[in-house]
Formats: C-alpha cells, sequence, structure tokens
C-alpha cells in the first residue's frame, strides 16, 4: 500500500485536481471505467485488470467516488487556496456532516490528522445513497486525508 | 431499552409499522406488527431465549436464519417455536424456555 | 396443481435466476422457499455490489433481490413462500412442509420434470470457551438483525474472521450505530479484499492478524472476549492475552454448503475445501449425477453473489432446452456466454483457486 501512495504523489497533475484510485488488488469489478465520462479510467478485460488513470484526461469531477463499490476513490486538489487543499471522500454514515461545518479528519488509519471545514455535499439520486463530501484542509495534508471522525452516538 | 435503528445511511427512516402487544414472561412489551419475535425481543433488550436442561445455560439467536434452533421459545403454550423466523401477532404469550418447558425458576 | 415442469428449491440469487431463465422460456416454473420472504441473502446486502457493469455491479443487492422478484413474477413464475423441502425422492417427488413453527403444519407433494436445488450455504461455527453464551452470534445473523430487522443485537462488537463477510459486515455495524472494537483474524493476512479493509480502517477499526479467540466471558449474556496472539502452528502465544469489552462476538468462519436434498437424490459428491466443503458434482449445464436434477449458486461451492446469478441462468436455460423450449444452437451460444462470464469473475488471485475447483467437479463428472 505504502509503494502504492507514493506512486500516486509523484504523478505529475496538471490540472492540480485528479481522482486517486486507491485499488490495488486484481479483483473482478469494473464500475468506475463506466462511471467516467471522459474516459480517464481504463481497466478493460479482463475485468480484474487494477484501474489506471489518464491524468490528461481526468478533470476531478468526481462522478467516480460515488460509483466504485468498494468506496475506494478519493478527488484530491491542491490549490483550493493559497494555503489550503480539499479531499472529496464517499460518506455513508450518519450523521452527515454539513456544508460549512467543522470536523475532524483522519488518516488511513482512522487516526487524527487536523481540523477541515466541509465545502461541499453532493447528494444525487445517481449517486445511490453514497453522498460524496469535500473538505479544505491545509495543502500538505491532501495525501493523508481520507476520513471525517464521527461523533459518537 | 430501544435498540432500533430508527436512522440509517443507506435505508433510510425506520418505517412507522402499526405497534402491537405482546408478553414476554408475564411483561407486556411493544412490538412491530409481522416482525420476527426474536427482533421484538432484542429490540427490548432480551437476548436470552431458552436455559438448557441439565446445566441450566442461557442460550440465544446463533444463525439466525431458522437451523440451528438456539433461539426456540415457548409461544402461545407450543414449545420449540423458532423465534428467528416466527412472525409476531398482537396478544401473542412467548415464555423463555427450559428444557422442554416454560422456565419455571425466574430468580437468577 | 402438484405437477411442475420445474421446481426451484430455493429463492436466493440462483433460485431466482434459475426460475426466471427457464419460464422466459416458457417452462412451467414453480418456485419454492423455507422463508416468509424471497430473496434469501440478497435483503441483508445493503451494500454495492463488484463484478462486471455489464451484469448489476454498483448496484445495491436489495435492489437486485427486489428487481429478480418481480421480474419473476412478470414472466409467471409461481412461487410458494413458507415451504421447506423436507425430502426428495425416487420420480423427482419433493415433500414440502408448510407452515410457521407456532402453528400446524401441513404436508404437500410436488412432482417435477426437472429440479433445480439453490439451497446455498449456512454459517460455520467456531468452538471457544462460552462460545453458547448469548450474545455470540454468526455474522449472518448479525447482518439479519440490522439490516433486515433493523434491530441492534449489540452495541460493542468483536468481529472474529477477516473474509469478505467479516469485513463488511463490520462496516454496516458502524453503519447501524455499533462499534467495532477490532477485528481477528487467525492467519497472518486479511482474508478479504482489501478495500474492504481500507473502509473499516479509516473508521478507527483495527485489525488484528494472527490473532484468535480464547474466551467469551459473561454472567447470562456476553461482556468480554479474551484474544490472544497465535504461531504458526495455531497455538496460543502467552502473555499475549487481551481482554475487549464487548457484548457481541461475530464470527464469521466461512460458509458450508447445504448438500442435505443433493444427498437425498442420491447426487454424487466431491469434498473440496476451497469451495466450502461437500459439494456436488456436476457438468456444464449444471446437471448433477441424478440426470434432472441440476443445482446452482452456493450449495455448488461458496462463492459470491454474482457467480450464484449466472450459475442459475445456466440452469434454467439447459432446463429450457432438456424440456425442448430451447434451440440447441441458441441455448449454447448463451451458456458460452455465461462461462466466459463465469470465468472473468473467477479470476485474478481471489479467483484463482475457486476456478480450478469448478474445474475439477466438472472434470469428475
Amino acid at each position: 500500500m505504502e509503494k502504492n501512495i507514493r506512486k500516486n504523489h509523484e504523478q505529475k497533475n496538471p490540472k492540480n485536481i485528479r481522482a486517486i484510485i486507491e485499488c490495488y488488488e486484481e479483483i473482478p469489478c469494473d464500475p468506475c471505467e463506466i462511471a467516467c465520462k471522459y474516459g480517464a479510467i481504463i481497466i478493460g478485460k479482463p475485468i480484474t485488470n487494477i484501474p489506471v488513470l489518464d491524468m490528461e484526461k481526468c478533470t476531478g469531477c468526481g462522478l467516480c467516488i460515488a460509483n466504485c463499490p468498494g468506496l475506494a476513490i478519493f478527488v484530491v486538489c491542491e490549490n483550493y487556496t493559497d494555503t489550503l487543499g480539499t479531499v472529496s471522500l464517499p460518506f455513508e454514515i450518519l450523521p452527515l456532516p454539513k456544508k460549512g461545518q467543522r470536523v475532524k479528519t483522519l488518516n488511513r488509519n482512522g487516526q487524527y490528522v487536523c481540523r477541515g471545514e466541509v465545502v461541499k455535499v453532493i447528494e444525487t439520486k445517481s449517486f445511490d445513497r453514497t453522498p460524496v463530501v469535500t473538505i479544505a484542509i491545509p495543502r500538505n495534508k491532501v495525501d493523508e486525508v481520507r476520513g471525517i471522525e464521527i461523533p459518537k452516538r | 431499552m430501544n435498540n432500533r435503528i430508527v436512522e440509517h445511511p443507506i435505508l433510510g427512516k425506520i418505517d412507522d409499522k402499526e405497534m402491537v402487544t405482546i408478553k414476554v414472561d408475564g411483561k407486556k412489551i411493544k412490538a412491530k406488527r409481522g416482525e420476527m419475535i426474536i427482533a421484538a425481543l432484542v429490540a427490548n433488550g432480551i437476548r436470552i431465549n431458552r436455559y438448557t436442561l441439565k446445566k441450566k445455560e442461557p442460550r440465544g439467536i446463533f444463525c439466525g436464519i431458522g437451523q440451528c434452533t438456539d433461539c426456540v421459545m415457548v409461544v402461545n403454550g407450543r414449545i420449540n417455536v423458532r423465534t428467528c423466523i416466527t412472525p409476531v401477532v398482537d396478544g401473542m404469550v412467548i415464555q423463555t424456555q427450559q428444557g422442554l418447558e416454560p422456565r419455571r425458576d425466574k430468580i437468577e | 396443481m402438484n405437477r411442475w415442469e420445474l421446481i426451484v428449491i430455493g429463492s436466493g440469487p440462483s433460485g431466482l435466476t434459475a426460475a426466471i431463465e427457464a419460464a422466459k422460456n416458457k417452462v412451467k416454473v414453480l418456485l419454492i422457499d423455507e422463508n416468509i420472504k424471497a430473496g434469501g441473502q440478497l435483503f441483508k446486502q445493503i451494500h454495492k455490489f463488484f463484478g462486471s457493469s455489464a451484469h448489476y455491479s454498483g448496484i445495491r443487492g436489495i435492489n437486485i433481490g427486489e428487481n429478480l422478484i418481480k421480474k419473476a413474477e412478470e414472466v409467471g413464475v409461481k412461487v410458494l413462500l413458507n415451504r421447506i423441502a423436507i425430502g426428495l425422492f425416487k420420480g423427482k417427488k419433493v415433500v414440502v412442509k408448510q407452515g410457521l413453527d407456532n402453528k400446524g403444519k401441513n404436508i404437500e407433494i410436488f412432482e417435477a420434470d426437472k429440479i433445480v436445488i439453490a439451497s446455498g450455504a449456512a454459517e460455520n461455527a467456531i468452538y471457544f470457551p462460552g462460545w453458547t453464551l448469548p450474545g455470540v452470534m454468526s455474522a449472518g445473523a448479525v447482518q439479519t438483525m440490522i439490516n433486515v430487522h433493523r434491530v441492534l443485537p449489540g452495541k460493542k462488537i468483536l468481529m472474529v474472521g477477516s473474509g469478505n463477510v467479516g469485513l463488511i459486515v463490520s462496516y454496516q455495524l458502524i453503519q447501524a450505530g455499533a462499534e467495532v472494537k477490532a477485528v481477528i483474524e487467525a492467519l497472518p493476512k486479511i482474508g478479504g479484499y482489501e478495500v474492504h479493509a481500507d473502509k473499516i480502517k479509516r473508521l478507527g477499526v483495527p485489525i488484528y492478524t494472527s490473532h484468535t479467540i480464547v474466551e467469551a466471558k459473561g454472567n447470562l449474556e456476553v461482556e468480554k472476549a479474551v484474544i490472544a496472539k497465535v504461531d504458526k502452528n495455531w497455538q496460543t502465544i502467552p502473555n499475549t492475552e487481551r481482554i475487549l469489552k464487548v457484548d457481541t462476538i461475530s464470527v464469521a468462519a466461512g460458509l458450508k454448503p447445504l448438500i442435505k436434498l443433493v444427498r437425498m437424490a442420491d447426487c454424487k459428491c466431491i469434498y473440496i475445501p476451497e469451495l466450502g466443503g461437500w459439494v456436488p458434482i456436476h457438468n456444464k449445464n449444471m446437471e448433477t449425477t441424478y440426470s434432472g436434477i441440476y443445482v446452482a449458486g452456493d450449495v455448488t461451492g461458496v462463492e459470491e453473489a454474482n457467480t450464484a446469478l449466472e450459475e442459475g441462468r445456466l440452469a434454467g436455460i439447459a432446463v429450457a432446452e432438456s424440456l425442448g423450449y430451447l434451440d440447441k444452437k441458441i441455448a449454447c451460444n448463451i451458456k458460452t456466454e455465461i462461462w466466459e462470464r463465469l470465468k472473468d469473475l473467477r479470476s485474478g488471485p481471489f479467483g484463482e483457486n475457486r476456478f480450478k475447483a469448478k474445474n475439477e467437479i466438472i472434470r469428475e463428472y
């Protein structure tokens, strides 16, 4: 996993916004390929191929995020402002954060990273109950933040 | 105690199905019409369905699909009713089973 | 009516697709299930399925179930629920018991030209001191309680087993509002897909590999679980014991095919651990060694909903063909396509063993 994350860091990002597909095993699954209307995700045959992202074609639109059954796709933007970047992630837990809400962000192991502000929440019928939440965080955290702390019920 | 999942990110808000009243070891509890007996019990914090005959050990749900018989209780006088696949009916009388009869010694 | 061209036993994904494909080709189909609702395990699967976008991927199991049941009705499948097949006898007689445990039961006898046994699989138990305490239950029971009955079986859960079932149910427990204290796995490596494990790791759930459950403690119900590290020989390593305060222990230790009816009909079986144990031998038409009796889904080997859907289709098409309702050439083309899709679903490191095992079954026929 670590090797793959470093590879993601290194990929040149002309538009400074990109999808990150954290799916590194050969499992039979290809909805992400169909979801991308720009053809930026390539799986081909057999469908166990690991998805490859074409950075030139990726616009960071985020359609792939809700369509991945494994919730393994994120969209990161490094220059939301001079100091802030954003991470968009799928969030299928209640309570769903609201726009403007301050949240505690978590890394891949569920450990606290930093505070962030929710800048967008998208829920549409085509996302089929997988809302996509965009959080603004310090730019240097975009490759670390992958979750939001849920308040204990 | 209410262990019902009232709001769920995928399943939505719980439906407001009609409630009925059933008796469990003499105590009245509310259940949703047509739900499995085990659901009504667990919703009310009741996880013991029966006690074994010889060692008087407690047993509760294990497989949840009618295969293991760990969840059987006495229902309207009938023993060995699998509560995980039997729906509630208004006025149903349910008793903790011990061996092959309703449990008599209630004091633990 | 007691005589049918096809009786399908089990209305899970494979039973439903078998019934639908046969009925679409004008076969008179009776579909029976012991439960009061059709759909088998589909109605617990609130997550989006993997697989090919050409077939049901990205759709939640519950919606696939609804669609299939609707389709079965549309194509004229007769569905009888609350019917448990208690006997399968010569002449393809199916003896069925109807009725709830708390009411009187009724025996019905049906005869068929062809039968598809789609009885699925059931969960394995693992034994440890305290395993009989209320609060110790199968992962499937947990899933039924939270996703079908909408009730929390407990508030603090220990999940035993890190295969896809253990990982998915752990995630669904969090969605239901419970806390998963840990997932433990006896092997040194997580059993299921990394993406499933990542989902719960992000939510702070620790996954302890090379760990086993030592004991479930509690007076009348589970109050604590004792776990410990194991060495290469499955022996617990001294001084690695840890106590977890949990009220529920969910056991996800694999499934085994429910072959009771298959054995009653004297169909030959073969033991294949990769597929869950004893499985019926069948040919490329999903027909067993008893002519006219077919099998499909988890009863032929524990795989996934996707493969079950395809195997059911295969059996349904094969039955329609053998009854003369479907042209041989057309049937052959459809079956070839289905086998291609099955090959796809059984590729990659997770599917390879199942692919080999399934080929072994067909070779044995």
